[in-house]
């Protein structure tokens, strides 16, 4: 107790702070370097080009660059394409996020209140599409979406229905990486709300069924409220991955057919690629103030307890 | 009734669920079961389920055509170096976040954690112009440099040891052991866990990365396995779905191996993001 104290009153001693924080500046350093140099630059670097007429044979000549202020986001904001690619960005995100937190939370509630014996086999297979190569997962997802002879059409011949040709066309490419997304980030958002669901104390629901609460409304009115805060952090993160969405269509379609699944950080990928640097930079600070907005709302839509 | 609803309710349930994992599970067994049949049988329709001749030449035609050894060499190589530089560097920055008191602190964690919202697209241009300029396109050091420390490391690290009681830190003081020893000697052993989730996230990410490797790796003998596989998978072989499933299935078994074995620390570890 005394020697508590006892170091307690010596911690505040100028002498103490002054060794502290020059052991805590030797700990950052290094990953200060590192952080300065490849992210924070980059960063403010892509700031500053996003304002510029930059293209790749610039990068010799740093002088021949022009500042043309905000045109470059004038140009995004009328680009049709551009314009065409938020449309199939905010088409993915609206369908595929409520999805996979859909389907997860199922997984996960199936796998706490009703399994008992296989729990961690299940867990494990779930998950197993989030630990994989998307390269990987494309060669696979291509073969299995084959129009004639492909497992998916396979089976749905069975059922006697006729599946359409689902990468080549340009109503069905989307739906199907969306459900190729899903497939495979799921097993993340379930495993978070699993941990959730098991910090909801038990006592609750055995006071709520006593007196007479359904398994419904114990579902409504306690575990709902009590994972507010899990649904808050999945959604969020998973809004996050699904509005920079590009490794789907980049492996699977090439973002077609007729740009049906051309998405915002493919179309700004795509303009990086053609060399016209500035213009990239100003579309994707636009993706960031998309994702900025989208998560300061679903703060204000989740975090309120009604 | 009600003795009698609950077994058929749980019963339902696996089912649902068993129904569901097949769902989950198919790619993959396809995949495996797809690479040991030959390009004659991957084209028939309706489709095989088993290999009716089980044939090993696509794995050895791949082989002869394609350096994997060296794709493997190279994704091992980053993978390693990019978890252990994490490992470091995120838990140096960790521990200084959590438990000491320095001019600068708050500007710095808000700063790190301001840049986990910023999507990949925004630094990808002027990162590769950058390490251009510094000379690493197409060399091993370009595909590890730019992922040697994560905000995500750091924060994690942060919420673990913050966690940890403080008095760790005065007894080391009171026994006269200086500020870096007493991170090295009392903090680090007690990380076990945070480093092991940590580990095992970026090792799988290094592995899985795509895109960079992809751009900055120019001759063969800087390609990744996956850089590998995107660029074969997407020639004039597209059409050979043996040889491709074959690649795919390499690439997917090591990190599936690694996974099993160290599945409940790893769950553990992703559970542990959400609720802290």
């Amino acid at each position: 107790m005394t020697a508590t104290t006892v170091t307690a009153s010596r911690r505040r001693t100028p002498r103490f702070r002054l060794r502290e924080g020059g052991a805590a500046w030797v700990l950052a350093l290094p990953f200060s370097l590192l952080f300065l140099l490849f992210t924070a630059w980059p960063v403010i670097q892509s700031l500053y080009m996003s304002f510029t007429d930059t293209k790749d044979s610039d990068l010799r000549s740093p002088f021949s660059v022009n500042v043309i202020g905000l045109d470059n986001y004038r140009r995004a904001l009328t680009d049709e394409t551009f314009l065409h690619s938020a449309r199939n960005t905010a088409y993915f995100v609206l369908v595929g996020v409520p999805l996979t937190l859909g389907i997860a939370l199922a997984a996960a509630i199936a796998l706490d209140k009703g399994v008992t014996r296989l729990r961690g086999f299940f867990r494990l297979g779930f998950y197993t599409p989030v630990i994989t190569s998307i390269v990987a997962v494309a060669v696979v997802w291509r073969f299995l979406l084959k129009a004639d002879g492909g497992l998916i059409n396979t089976a749905l011949g069975w059922v006697g229905l006729h599946g359409p040709n689902w990468l080549g066309d340009q109503h069905w490419a989307m739906p199907s990486l969306i459900m190729m997304a899903v497939w495979r980030n799921f097993g993340t958002a379930m495993i978070i709300f699993l941990a959730g669901l098991q910090s909801v104390p038990w006592n609750l629901h055995e006071a709520a069924s006593i007196d007479g609460a359904s398994t419904w409304q114990r579902f409504r009115h306690i575990t709902l409220p009590l994972l507010r805060p899990t649904i808050l952090f999945v959604s969020v993160t998973t809004a996050i991955g699904y509005l920079q969405f590009f490794e789907e269509p980049f492996v699977m379609t090439n973002g077609g057919p007729l740009d049906s699944t051309l998405s915002m950080s493919m179309y700004t990928y795509k303009q990086f690629n053609f060399g016209d640097y500035g213009f990239a930079a100003s579309m994707s600070y636009l993706i960031f103030i998309v994702i900025a907005v989208v998560t300061a709302l679903q703060f204000r839509l989740l975090q309120d307890n009604t | 009734m009600r003795t009698n609803r609950r077994p058929s309710i749980t019963t339902l349930t696996y089912v649902l669920l068993a129904v569901a994992l097949i769902a989950v599970i198919v790619p993959f067994v396809w995949m495996i079961l797809g690479s040991f049949k030959s390009e004659g049988e991957l084209r028939r329709v309706p489709p095989t389920l088993l290999p009716q001749n089980g044939t090993l030449d696509n794995y050895t035609e791949l082989l002869a055509r394609m350096n994997f050894t060296q794709y493997f060499a190279n994704s091992a190589i980053v993978a390693v170096a990019v978890t252990a530089g994490n490992l470091l560097f995120c838990s140096m920055l960790g521990y200084a976040l959590a438990m000491l008191e320095f001019r600068g602190k708050k500007l710095m964690f808000t700063l790190v954690m301001g840049t986990l919202m910023i999507p990949g697209v925004v630094t990808f241009v002027p990162l590769f112009i950058l390490v251009a300029n510094i000379g690493l396109i197409d060399s091993l050091p370009g595909l590890i440099l730019p992922f040697l420390v994560s905000p995500f490391g750091v924060f994690l690290m942060r919420q673990f040891i913050s966690s940890l009681p403080r008095e760790l830190l005065d007894a080391g003081r009171v026994d006269g052991a200086g500020e870096l020893s007493i991170f090295g000697r009392i903090i680090l052993p007690l990380l076990g866990p945070a480093l092991a989730t940590l580990g095992i996230l970026t090792f799988l990410g290094s592995w899985n990365n795509f895109l960079w490797p992809l751009v900055v790796a120019q001759t063969e003998s800087h390609y990744t396995l996956p850089v590998a596989l995107a660029l074969y998978s997407t020639g004039q072989n597209a059409a050979q779905y043996g040889l491709m499933l074959a690649g795919a299935s390499i690439v997917v078994l090591p990190v599936l191996i690694v996974f099993i074995v160290f599945q409940r620390r790893f769950i553990e570890g992703i559970a542990s993001t959400g609720i802290k």
